[in-house]
């Protein structure tokens, strides 16, 4: 009797949660009973990354900060030439009458040492609701696209990665323009591009990236290079492997995206990556993307 | 001398959290696929011993409370555990009476029957795992069975439960 009710009521859950996305503030609520376990299970993780950023010696310190000043200079002088590259770019489009494309907003998360279910690509991440993360968000590490957002609490988000067998981001090939759709395989250095026909213009070492299309992702990040591109006559498709570009297994720290879309209002100052951005500038974003 | 509700209740639910914290604490990514079930084991421990307390209504929520640690469907450990209480719940007058290596098969069985179900689900949302390392997952769950027995049997005398 128990026992039917229990079921009967896992399954209900189980259709909901797969088949709709009313089960979010369930698991909102639910994140919020079991994030004390995976903070604690990330305290010896970050409690020996602030034990050894507390006792580096200061001359360590001194030599990494000349280093971060130098990089640092070297970047700007790159920025330099992009904003006037951005400036070129948007008076070329004013001339196309096409809509300018507008630098995309970041929040630095870092993922909590969390193992999650192994059959499924997921990282857990310490910034939520709170933050004004939302689902769907795009997530970026320094070298290429991630993943996307999947469940969000108020203080931690589950974060699915592109290799996830469930998951498919549309991309382009950077060199021709060719558009495809690339889809997780499940394991963590391999994507798969299903739907490319034999002569389709592709070789090894191309880099795909994201198209835009479908609106989830912005446009124009990289997000795999190709490692294997094989046409058999024999079969229907070209058998098409990538592999992420980026460190989808070994990052820490990484980006949360709140993409301009073209109606939102025009961003008057375009600096590049507003770092720590108010929740609020994020929620806005959600309210027009949604 | 009995313990009151609300001892038994935090010893049960500290104990879960422990399992909890197994579960999702890192390791490396070839073993990940052979982590045993931690809530599971400790689920059957106690549906074994304090059977009174834990039932399929405490392993539901506990399935649940497992289901958002580890991101999977809601509902896919609630509906593993609400079934395993249920068997062992069957059982356990005659499990309790079973020498500790004579209780390894039958964990082993109780885990392999969650685990299918466990691989029904996956099958069935397409994410179901491409090798067959996940039935090597109740082998080790079943090994450790003792270790987590004795563990929890000293906690349990410690506190008295009955």
């Amino acid at each position: 009797m128990r026992l039917g009710a229990a079921v009967l009521a896992s399954v209900l859950l189980m259709t909901v949660d797969h088949r709709l996305n009313h089960l979010e503030n369930l698991r909102a609520y639910l994140s919020v009973i079991v994030y004390p376990i995976q903070l604690l299970v990330d305290l010896p993780n970050s409690g020996s990354h602030w034990v050894s950023e507390t006792l580096t010696a200061r001359r360590v310190l001194i030599d990494e900060n000349a280093e971060l000043r130098q990089d640092l200079l070297l970047q700007q002088a790159r920025l330099q030439k992009l904003s006037a590259l951005e400036a070129e770019n948007a008076r070329l489009r004013e001339l196309l009458e096409s809509s300018l494309k507008v630098s995309d907003r970041v929040l630095i998360s870092e993922i909590l040492a969390v193992d999650l279910d192994p059959y499924r690509h997921q990282v857990m991440i310490n910034k939520g609701t709170n933050d004004g993360v939302f689902p769907g968000q795009p997530v970026l590490d320094a070298t290429g696209v991630m993943g996307q957002v999947s469940h969000v609490g108020p203080a931690s988000s589950s974060v699915i990665l592109i290799t996830d067998p469930s998951h498919a981001i549309p991309v382009q090939v950077n060199r021709t323009g060719l558009r495809t759709i690339a889809v997780g395989t499940g394991s963590s250095d391999r994507l798969e591009l299903p739907h490319l026909p034999n002569n389709a213009d592709i070789q090894v070492g191309d880099l795909l990236i994201s198209s835009g299309l479908g609106g989830r992702f912005p446009p124009d990040y990289p997000v795999a290079r190709v490692i294997q591109a094989r046409s058999d006559p024999g079969r229907p498709f070209a058998a098409v492997i990538a592999q992420p570009t980026a460190q989808l297994d070994r990052s820490r720290e990484l980006l949360l995206v709140w993409s301009e879309t073209p109606d939102s209002p025009p961003v008057r100052e375009t600096d590049g990556l507003d770092e720590d951005i108010p929740p609020e500038a994020g929620e806005d974003t959600e309210l027009t993307e949604q | 001398m009995k313990a009151s509700r609300w001892t038994a209740f935090w010893v049960i639910s500290s104990s879960f959290c422990a399992a909890m914290v197994l579960t999702v604490i890192p390791l490396p990514d070839t073993l990940r696929a052979l982590r045993p079930e931690w809530v599971a084991l400790v689920l059957i421990y106690w549906c074994l011993a304090v059977p009174q307390r834990v039932g399929i209504g405490s392993a539901w929520v506990a399935g649940l409370l497992t289901d958002a640690l580890t991101g999977t469907l809601l509902g896919q450990h609630a509906l593993g555990f609400a079934v395993l209480a249920y068997v062992i719940l069957k059982l356990h007058r005659r499990v309790r009476l079973f020498p500790l290596p004579q209780q390894i098969p039958v964990v082993l069985v109780l885990l392999t029957i969650y685990q299918l179900l466990n691989l029904w689900i996956l099958g069935i949302s397409g994410a179901a795992p491409s090798h067959g390392l996940a039935w090597l997952q109740p082998v080790i769950g079943a090994l450790l069975w003792p270790i987590v027995f004795l563990a929890l049997r000293a906690g349990r005398r410690r506190f008295k439960l009955r």
